[in-house]
């Protein structure tokens, strides 16, 4: 089966410095995976160069077996959605204005938003749980509603995968919980395919399902996460000791410093 | 959103005409009312020829030849001017930009002048060569402003408004330097320093309409992409939206854009950075509503402004880039510590 998204013998430096050394892995369809690993160990890069706003040196990133940096620009923002960590427009745009632009891969430049569009926008503030915010400008809101008006836009999209980059690293822990409860239902009920980045082992470890380890630019390791979660992987990735606590119920263990 | 920019486009329409009515009518000469009326009735094909010939011939002379063509020259410049300034503050998502500040309208102004002074032919291949020089002098000082100002791949605000300001300074300097040299007086370099719609270039009127109409027309197709674009280059690729191909069509149609208001009116300030942020203020960002209403909005601005040049100290006739400039400093600086 193709996978839905692929990145193949991807290579990338700034300059001299390389920080991509060769990172192929897949991502089967309907999967929910995780991209971990330490600070510099090229996650970013990574997740900028599946997301197109950069391109790798060499290598490619098929999408359904096909290279997305030859695929029309258009096609490929409605089938891949992403979410950045932070966005901030100098205009005052309303909530609604902002989630409705995710329907620009479908509009053409000659005509207007249909009802449709409107009510696909509607309903994917709804998901988001963001409808009351309908009106109020972007700069009024806090950082967790922000993102979740990043996510409604992204699902306005109607991917069928969507990126994450740190999704909740700026928020509590109440809108940490509420933001991964809606990726997973989003994972789970609507079908999407979804491939996170985080900085935070136990948020990746408890909500997906595959995990890709990053250290130095390479794959580390990659499988389901409780077998990516050891106190080795971690021990050799991030250099420190800690202690893995299991919990009934869940494969994937807790790892406490 | 359609019902929007009808509601707003007829808003600054009404506004545009109103201008427009008094630009007309305010002057050192009065104009009375029903002989304007006629003379504009009488120049309609078909019905014209039943409008009995009652006016003044000297009446008919300050409407059609004078008062008509500067209102008209007005509305179009200040229209183009406050479109273009949109179109920068979008594409670089800066709320200082517009064309007088980033150097490009004294490109313009630098390849009019020359075109000018050197006397060189209204034709070139059938292409008028004053709204060409005005276009290719305004591409110019865009890509050294847009060099200079790069530094490791981005566009940092301040950089750029430097970068504006000393292109603008050198440019005019040049232009001094040259009407100087060529003993054309000191009339000829407020008009190119300073702006004004008198003893504009009537023979470019067409050009600078039909040009800048369709300019406008064009840009009106991207309007959806500047509001993807206003939230950033990434975003605008996320959403499937060709940043770096839009970018540069845009930079080249605003720099036509101008080129052709500059050629017929000088530098004038200001306009593209007051006029944007009054539109949005009221109708919001989106540039599908803003891009009409500030075109309208802008041609009514600079015509109102053009009647305080010609009345405020009459006979004296005041320089129009004064009265923007008098007006756009403040408003410039105000912005700028409100970015803070």
């Amino acid at each position: 089966m193709t996978a839905a998204l692929e990145a193949k013998n991807i290579i990338f430096g700034y300059g001299e410095k390389m920080v991509l050394k060769n990172i192929s892995f897949s991502v089967a369809e309907k999967d929910f995976t995780g991209i971990i690993g330490p600070n510099g160990s090229g996650k970013s890069t990574l997740l900028k160069i599946l997301s197109r706003s950069l391109r790798p040196g060499s290598g490619s990133v098929l999408f359904r077996g096909e290279d997305i940096f030859k695929l029309d620009t258009k096609l490929v923002a409605s089938k891949i959605a992403i979410v950045p960590q932070e966005e901030l427009s100098i205009f005052p745009f309303t909530v609604f204005e902002t989630v409705l632009m995710g329907r620009a891969p479908y509009i053409n430049r000659f005509s207007w938003e249909s009802r449709e569009d409107i009510s696909i926008a509607e309903s994917a503030m709804e998901l988001a749980d963001i409808k009351h915010l309908r009106d109020r400008n972007l700069d009024e809101l806090s950082g967790g509603e922000r993102q979740r008006v990043l996510i409604a836009r992204a699902l306005a999209q109607m991917p069928k995968i969507l990126l994450l980059d740190e999704p909740t690293s700026h928020l509590d822990i109440n809108h940490q919980f509420d933001i991964l409860e809606l990726i997973r239902k989003l994972n789970e009920n609507a079908g999407i395919t979804v491939l996170m980045v985080s900085h935070d082992i136990n948020i990746a470890a408890k909500y997906c399902k595959e995990l890709v380890m990053l250290k130095d630019g390479k794959i580390f390791k990659h499988g389901p996460s409780h077998e990516v979660i050891t106190k080795e992987i971690i021990k050799e990735v991030y250099g420190v000791e800690v202690r893995l606590v299991k919990f009934a119920g869940s494969k994937t263990p807790a790892v406490l410093i | 959103m359609k019902a929007k920019v009808i509601k707003y486009s007829l808003l600054g329409i009404i506004f545009m005409l109103a201008c427009a009515v008094a630009g007309i009518f305010i002057g050192s000469v009065k104009l009375p009312a029903a002989d304007v009326l006629n003379i504009l009735l009488s120049k309609i094909p078909v019905i014209g020829g039943n409008i009995p010939h009652t006016w003044q011939s000297g009446v008919e002379d300050i409407l059609l030849k004078l008062r008509l063509p500067r209102v008209i020259l007005g509305l179009f410049v200040g229209a183009s001017l406050a479109v273009a300034g949109a179109v920068f503050q979008g594409l670089l998502r800066n709320p200082l930009a517009e064309p007088y500040l980033l150097g490009i309208s004294s490109g313009a102004a630098l390849g009019t002048a020359l075109v000018v002074l050197l006397n060189i032919p209204f034709y070139l291949l059938f292409i008028p060569s004053i709204p060409l020089a005005a276009f290719c002098g305004g591409l110019v000082s865009m890509f050294l402003v847009y060099a200079l100002a790069r530094t490791r791949g981005k566009l940092p605000v301040q950089t750029l408004l430097l970068s504006g300001v000393v292109i603008n300074f050198s440019f005019s300097a040049i232009i001094m330097l040259f009407i100087t040299v060529s003993n054309k007086g000191l009339a000829e370099i407020t008009f190119w320093i300073l702006g004004s719609l008198n003893n504009a270039n009537f023979a470019l009127l067409p050009y600078v309409i039909g040009g800048c109409a369709l300019i406008m027309g064009i840009i009106y197709l991207f309007a959806n992409d500047l509001n993807v674009i206003s939230m950033g280059e990434e975003t605008a690729v996320y959403l499937g939206v060709a940043a770096e191909k839009v970018k540069k069509l845009m930079f080249v149609l605003t720099s036509l854009l101008t080129g052709l208001a500059v050629s017929v009116s000088g530098l004038i300030g200001f306009v593209g950075l007051i006029v944007p942020h009054i539109a949005r203020l009221i109708a919001g960002p989106d540039h599908r509503v803003l891009l009409p209403f500030a075109a309208f909005l802008g041609a009514g601005f600079l015509v109102l402004a053009d009647v305080l040049c010609r009345t405020l100290f009459s006979p004296v006739e005041i320089p129009i880039g004064v009265v923007t400039s008098i007006l756009g400093g403040p408003f410039f600086l105000y912005l700028l510590k409100r970015k803070k």
